[in-house]
């Protein structure tokens, strides 16, 4: 079964990699329906996660942990909405209302803190390192939110040349941190397709 | 068609130094996040203390699901070491067939290691399908499952603040990667160790996962090489006015 598994999963992958880079319209066809099947899959996949979702919390209201009224909460918004969402459809004004007056004012309020926790982090970066890049790194981006800030007497001198530099720097690191970044997926990618990883299981 | 050019050297490179590396293991420069990694391990064993491993929301079907790989690769190794524990890791993700992989993981690293029985579904947990709902369903499993050391290894954005702020304020360790930029810049203004770039991709390495993990950070090295060269002969070539 394992090693069923491995090969129809490589064997997959070969016909998807092959299907992007050489035009042969089978090839191509083929790889179509496999991802249209991969969607399929994925869909399916979010019904199982909130599965997931609901075990873990059911587990916590069962053995009484810390925390499990919330868990409460969570089962019952989440199986009322559910059950009224297959029932009336998701255009159904009840359905909208529990977007734009739960999940979008609670989304918001969470970026705002996100914003106070980002700046909590700039203020505390040197007490966790206290190196030159570290000051480097809290000057320049002082420096670019001095030259972006709307001011009450308009652009701060030198701001153009200062977000010129910051950008030519920053895109110059992110270029080099990005092909990085692809060549560990590349690699990654390969171990897969050879069957040395195996997040699927059957290893 | 250079695309498939690249792929196939890749894979060439990486059945030869794997080969090679079988023979001859390698030896990698230190990088610190690794050593307290191996250390924070082995501290949860001995104290019975939990380690949490957020695998991120990278949806495998977009194109930043590299460092998810990574982090499934690490767990594989994780549980492996932490089989003898008696608290097993808690894996939490944003994405249901992240999460699904994960449990296909951290099982497989348990029968493995021969402790099958460690296996937990619940363990392995969804706890939110959008970037905040994960990040605030990640929170109170910080503060409630006795949670020594925090590994942040796959695609976060900022929302990834919200989880790093909840990791310090329970003075638990914190060692954080992503391939997402802004994850990154948050990381490296709040970790103490941080993996910058493609350094994530080097966790199965450094965590002795086997040849063909080493071979990995070999080919990685010598395509990055090549990548180099290119680039200094394209802008010379552009210097001299030919095009191509």
């Amino acid at each position: 079964m394992r090693v069923l598994t491995a090969a129809l999963a490589i064997a997959v992958q070969v016909i998807v990699l092959l299907g992007y880079f050489v035009s042969i319209p089978v090839l191509m066809q083929f790889r179509l329906i496999l991802t249209d099947w991969a969607v399929v899959i994925g869909a399916v996949a979010v019904l199982v996660g909130i599965l997931n979702l609901v075990i873990v919390h059911w587990e916590k209201i069962r053995t009484r942990q810390k925390g499990s009224m919330y868990g409460v909460l969570l089962v019952g918004s989440l199986l009322l909405t559910f059950v009224f969402g297959i029932l009336f459809g998701v255009e159904n004004p009840f359905m909208q209302m529990a977007v734009d007056a739960v999940i979008v004012p609670v989304e918001a309020g969470l970026m705002a803190l996100l914003a106070v926790t980002l700046i909590y982090a700039s203020i505390r970066l040197l007490r966790q390192r206290q190196d030159l890049t570290s000051v480097l790194f809290l000057v320049v981006a002082l420096l670019v939110l001095v030259a972006i800030m709307p001011t009450p007497f308009g652009p701060i001198p030198g701001d153009r040349f200062i977000l010129y530099i910051a950008g030519l720097l920053s895109n110059g690191g992110a270029r080099g941190l990005l092909i990085g970044i692809a060549l560990g997926t590349l690699l990654t990618g390969l171990r897969i397709l050879f069957g040395v990883d195996r997040p699927y299981g059957g290893n | 068609m250079i695309g498939l050019v690249v792929v196939i050297l890749a894979a060439v490179f990486l059945l030869a130094f794997s080969v090679w590396r079988r023979r001859t293991p390698g030896v990698f420069r230190r990088i610190a996040a690794y050593d307290r990694l191996n250390r924070e391990v082995g501290l949860a064993v001995e104290n019975g203390t939990r380690l949490h491993i957020s695998l991120g929301r990278g949806n495998l079907f977009a194109s930043f699901s590299g460092s998810a790989l990574a982090g499934l690769a690490l767990l594989r190794r994780i549980t492996e070491r932490t089989s003898v524990s008696d608290r097993p890791p808690i894996v939490t993700s944003g994405d249901a067939g992240l999460t699904i992989l994960s449990q296909d993981t951290a099982q497989s690293g348990y029968q493995a290691a021969g402790a099958e029985d460690q296996f937990r579904i619940t363990a392995e947990r969804v706890t939110g399908l959008s970037p905040f709902s994960y990040a605030v369903g990640t929170v109170p499993i910080l503060r409630d499952e006795n949670i020594s050391a925090n590994i942040m290894i796959g695609d976060f954005g900022a929302e990834s603040a919200l989880i790093v702020e909840a990791a310090d304020r329970q003075n638990a360790g914190l060692i954080a990667a992503s391939e997402n930029l802004a994850a990154q810049s948050i990381f490296y203004a709040s970790a103490k160790d941080v993996l910058i770039g493609e350094e994530l991709f080097a966790s199965g390495a450094y965590t002795g996962a086997g040849a063909s993990h080493e071979a990995s950070l070999n080919v990685q090295d010598l395509l990055r090489w090549i990548v180099v060269f290119a680039i200094l002969v394209g802008a010379l070539l552009n210097l001299f006015g030919i095009g191509f």
